[in-house]
């Protein structure tokens, strides 16, 4: 139930006086209830449990976070140890 | 998928194990709070690639797990009701009542029916006016928000014919109760990223506080579970007990304020039975005075609820993270996904069916193994 994937905004209107908007799950289009992310536009990614988005997905934030994993270890490529050495 | 397989790649996850094994010279004993992230740790194999130090625990993040044997008897007493059209999560439909569970009186002839959002049940509805349709609003804090909006929508179309049986609970209050009781053994905490993609993490750092451990918020893809263990590794490795943030493009510390202000709107915290636990104080929500009517338990009234667990089934402690799923005796024999005696075999988020489907029967095999001289309970 805590488990959700992030979809991409395609369309956004209203329905029964709610904000409501169709997301791209890799290709299944889904009906999600927009009201929790007002300032949310089309393009952008989301977080969607039970039918609601709850959170903008921060792209900037997800390429930081790759680029940190990517870094990582690279100063002892660098000098040749192997994290098997130890601290 | 984008935003998914990214966070899946080979390749970074050996430098993450890598970095993690590099850092950890002793013992340490994590929790990872949400059963989502219990059965990506399971499923990938996690657990099995860390060094021998490290102690995964699961914790009690499944909303199905713990949601009250008592309730689930009323929602079976409340489905069975010739006019009512229950709504509920499929994942309710096998969870084990004292008697019987909301499959079994679906296949007797009550209309249960499984939705996929709260509105699709609000949808049936407007769709049947003759009919008392009640959705079954179990969930942590990433369901209360499309509870709560669903509830607010109802009152204000006026609809007459719904209501929600709710036993809502929360995070925070079950983490201070794990690390405060006499037994724990859990050094740091992975916090559940989606429920603070909603909360934000302003509740965490008074509790790493007062407890003196560090909590990390974590997302589900491996490489976001791995960072946050090896986030976990450095503080303890340093002796420090922040909340740090490593699920950065989906949380930030304040929450999403417009489903905060919706859950106050019409929840208040009440303490909360856990199954399998007890009562945990202020770890639950109910519906507000104002939104009564739209509470089944009062709708409803349900008498002579007389809630037994099998006595065999140990998912409480398992849910506590005192014994792992395979340590109890009925796991795999008489208790299975079939003929579950716990809801935590049930359940897509259980700790019981994380291993039973991963084929985990027996401990972890690590040679020099320092984990098995553990008590099993504590």
């Amino acid at each position: 139930m805590c488990l959700a994937i992030p979809g991409q905004v395609k369309t956004l209107y209203e329905a029964n006086g709610l904000r409501m908007g169709k997301i791209d799950f890799g290709g299944v289009l889904k009906e999600v209830c927009l009201a929790y992310l007002p300032d949310v536009a089309v393009g952008d990614w989301a977080v969607v449990h039970v039918g609601f988005a709850i959170s903008k997905l921060d792209e900037a934030a997800a390429r930081e976070t790759l680029r940190n994993f990517r870094d990582l270890g690279l100063l002892d490529d660098e000098i040749g140890r192997s994290p098997e050495d130890g601290p | 998928m984008k935003y998914l397989d990214e966070f899946r790649d080979n390749d970074l996850a050996r430098r993450l194990f890598d970095e993690i094994r590099r850092i950890t010279t002793r013992r340490w004993t994590i929790m990872e709070v949400c059963g989502g992230q219990t059965h990506a740790i399971i499923r990938h194999g996690l657990d099995q690639l860390l060094p021998p130090e490290i102690e995964l625990v699961h914790g009690p993040g499944c909303p199905v797990c713990v949601t009250p044997l008592e309730v689930i008897d009323r929602a079976l007493a409340i489905a069975v009701q010739p006019e009512v059209i229950f709504c509920s999560f499929g994942d309710m439909l096998r969870v084990p009542g004292s008697t019987g569970d909301l499959l079994r009186v679906k296949s007797g002839g009550a209309d249960v029916r499984v939705v996929y959002s709260p509105l699709d049940a609000v949808a049936l509805a407007r769709q049947h006016p003759q009919r008392d349709v009640v959705f079954f609003g179990i969930g942590f804090e990433t369901t209360a928000p499309a509870n709560a909006m669903t509830i607010h929508a109802a009152k204000r179309e006026g609809l007459r014919n719904f209501s929600l049986l709710a036993a809502h609970v929360r995070v925070p209050p079950a983490i201070e109760a794990i690390v405060a009781s006499p037994g724990n053994r859990v050094q740091a905490f992975l916090a559940a990223g989606h429920v603070c993609g909603v909360m934000g993490y302003h509740e965490y750092p008074p509790l790493a506080e007062r407890h003196c451990v560090p909590i990390i918020v974590t997302g589900f893809e491996p490489l976001d579970i791995l960072e946050g263990i090896r986030r976990a590794v450095a503080q303890l490795e340093a002796g420090e007990t922040r909340v740090e943030n490593a699920y950065e493009r989906v949380v930030t510390f304040d929450g999403n304020q417009a489903a905060l202000a919706m859950i106050r709107e019409v929840f208040e915290v009440t303490d909360r039975a856990w199954r399998g636990i007890g009562i945990i104080p202020a770890s639950g929500w109910r519906l507000r005075d104002e939104y009564r009517n739209f509470d089944a338990q009062h709708r409803f009234a349900v008498t002579g609820l007389a809630a037994t667990e099998p006595t065999v089934c140990r998912a409480g402690e398992v849910l506590q993270g005192r014994i792992k799923p395979h340590e109890c005796p009925a796991f795999g024999t008489s208790c299975t996904p079939r003929t579950p005696l716990g809801a935590t075999m049930v359940s897509s988020e259980g700790a019981c069916a994380a291993y039973y489907h991963a084929g985990r029967f027996i401990p972890l095999g690590l040679s020099g193994s320092t984990r098995d001289d553990h008590p099993a309970a504590v």
